[in-house]
């Protein structure tokens, strides 16, 4: 039985939204294209090839960026998702107490105070300790990765903690748990696709964060997206193309498990 | 569990986050604040002497010769461009993203989750990554300018690269997500039989627009541009790579002051009303969804 006339149906908004789609994709699937062109300027076709992945394979500048870009990927979302993780077993399941908003938005500090504030700060703290330490290795950048990444790793963990109930654990303790088997053997298998989801979502901020990582770090710890930033200041060629295509890969890989992660049963 | 032993093992479990936030994140903040009201080095740097002169810089220039007040009119153009471009961006964003978030919420259930997965990946999609996109696409050479020489309908490229509409269009861009998700939501929950009703009362489809839908799905509204506006606002990349050297954003010009310019005082003090303007919409924000869920 067909309607007539369909009441949630607005004039044009199937064009516009086909257009926004259009617009969405269009440019991102135009730079992936050109990633596999064998032309040496980005506008000209001149047949597919894998050059530029070579080019950029071999390069050392990217080889050194990646190794740096993953080594403070991992140590910050390690780092980000241990802390948020007890924050978050210490604010959800409990009587509410004094302080509990204030952690919550320290918590969620990072999501409020726009990106480039956070980074002037960062710079002039940053350079008075260097002065004063001598000390100019990759801790600064990971201990910065690491706090913009807590409510990235918070928010799905705190998700999965509220919808886990008491019981489990009671039961646990009528056993003659301790505290501590009862983490162990049932609050935290219960709890780690949060966690999983959690490090995810840390990892993919890190690794794709510029501007911090533009004013916080030293001379010669370029990480991927700040030698692409720097790239695009010269003449373009497609290597930067064909880079951001395999980081674009990786994120939409780590993004479908995180969603098939997260995703509500039933 | 005790009232007070709870707030103890909240704390201490909560302790090790906080403590990296306070190092990286808030506690330089202050050390901000503090630099907005000290004297600039001469190489970069400060001197730890307190002045106002920061605060009095962002707003008014004093001649040289003559010791004449003025406003400072660069100052103010960048803050004007900045204020003037995120709200065409917010209001941009606004007017696709409506359609496309209503598109969404009107899809059988089944490949609801699929359109919105579609939102979602450029969300994701590394900003910087996204603005190259956007160059590459209106560069003189670039997808746009060579189509529509093919097509005839141009000469010669137009040039929008490095201009304000190449930073609105990238803005737009990037930001688009970010209007349709809360918009998304909103729409999600709305109650699709108050239209039925509407239309059984006689009232036109515009009414029906203006006087059902659009108050109904105020809170996604102003989530969208509150979350559009902020970000467009203190945005560092897309200016920097779509609108060259001389089309500032703010973000922009706070950098400056730490590079050629050598003035961390009035960067600082940059930096700080950068971070005013986000809180009071923020507080506008939280005001507004407060008053919403107080009716509901």
């Amino acid at each position: 039985m067909g309607r007539s006339f369909d009441v949630t149906s607005l004039p044009g908004v199937t064009f516009v939204a086909g257009l926004a789609f259009l617009a969405l994709y269009a440019p991102i699937v135009t730079l992936v294209a050109y990633s596999f062109n064998d032309a040496n300027a980005i506008s000209v076709w001149g047949g597919f090839s894998f050059r530029w992945y070579e080019a950029a394979w071999a390069n050392r500048e990217v080889q050194s960026a990646t190794a740096r870009s993953l080594v403070i990927a991992s140590a910050a979302s390690v780092i980000a998702t241990s802390v948020a993780t007890m924050a978050a077993l210490g604010t959800t399941r409990r009587a509410a107490f004094r302080g509990q908003t204030f952690i919550y938005v320290a918590i969620n500090q990072p999501l409020m105070v726009p990106e480039i504030v956070t980074a002037v700060a960062l710079l002039i703290v940053f350079a008075s300790v260097k002065v004063a330490t001598g000390y100019a290795g990759l801790g600064y950048l990971i201990l910065a990765h690491s706090a913009f990444c807590i409510p990235f790793a918070y928010l799905p963990i705190r998700a999965r903690l509220e919808g886990m109930d008491l019981s489990l654990e009671t039961a646990a303790a009528d056993l003659y748990a301790n505290p501590w088997q009862t983490f162990r053997h049932v609050t935290l298998p219960l709890l780690a696709p949060g966690i999983v989801a959690g490090a995810m979502l840390a990892f993919v901020i890190s690794l794709d964060d510029v501007v911090i990582t533009e004013f916080v770090k030293s001379a010669g710890q370029d990480t991927l997206p700040t030698y692409m930033l720097g790239q695009m200041r010269r003449a373009i060629t497609p290597e930067v193309n064909a880079i951001s295509t395999a980081l674009l890969g990786l994120t939409v890989a780590l993004l479908t498990v995180f969603f098939l992660l997260t995703r509500k049963r039933g | 569990m005790a009232r007070r032993d709870s707030a103890r093992s909240g704390w201490l479990l909560s302790a090790p986050a906080l403590a990296i936030l306070f190092l990286a994140a808030s506690g330089p903040l202050l050390v901000v604040l503090i630099y907005s009201f000290l004297v600039k080095g001469q190489y970069g740097g400060v001197i730890w002497e307190f002045s106002s002169d920061a605060w009095f810089e962002v707003f008014f220039t004093r001649d040289i010769f003559s010791d004449e007040v003025s406003l400072a009119d660069a100052h103010l153009a960048i803050f004007w461009r900045s204020v003037k471009l995120s709200l065409m961006t917010t209001a941009i964003t606004f007017a696709v993203g409506f359609p496309t978030a209503w598109f969404i919420a009107t899809r059988p259930p089944n490949r609801r989750a699929l359109w919105l997965f579609l939102i979602t990946i450029p969300f994701w999609t590394n900003l910087l990554i996204r603005t190259f996109a956007i160059n590459e696409v209106i560069r003189n050479e670039g997808i746009l300018n060579t189509l529509l020489i093919r097509a005839g309908l141009i000469g010669r490229p137009i040039q929008i690269l490095y201009t304000d509409t190449a930073v609105l269009i990238g803005m737009t861009y990037v930001y688009l997500p970010l209007m349709v998700l809360p918009l998304f939501a909103a729409i999600d929950r709305f109650d699709m039989r108050l239209l039925e009703a509407a239309y059984d009362l006689y009232a036109s489809r515009w009414q029906v627009l203006r006087r059902i839908i659009l108050p109904l799905v105020r809170p996604g509204i102003v989530a969208g541009s509150i979350l559009v506006f902020v970000p467009s606002l203190g945005a560092y990349v897309t200016p920097r790579v779509l609108g060259g050297g001389k089309n500032m954003m703010i973000g922009n010009f706070i950098e400056l002051q730490f590079g050629q310019g050598r003035n961390w005082p009035l960067g600082a003090a940059l930096s700080m009303l950068l971070l005013a303007i986000v809180m009071v919409a923020l507080l506008i924000y939280v005001r507004a969804a407060s008053r919403e869920s107080g009716h509901g």
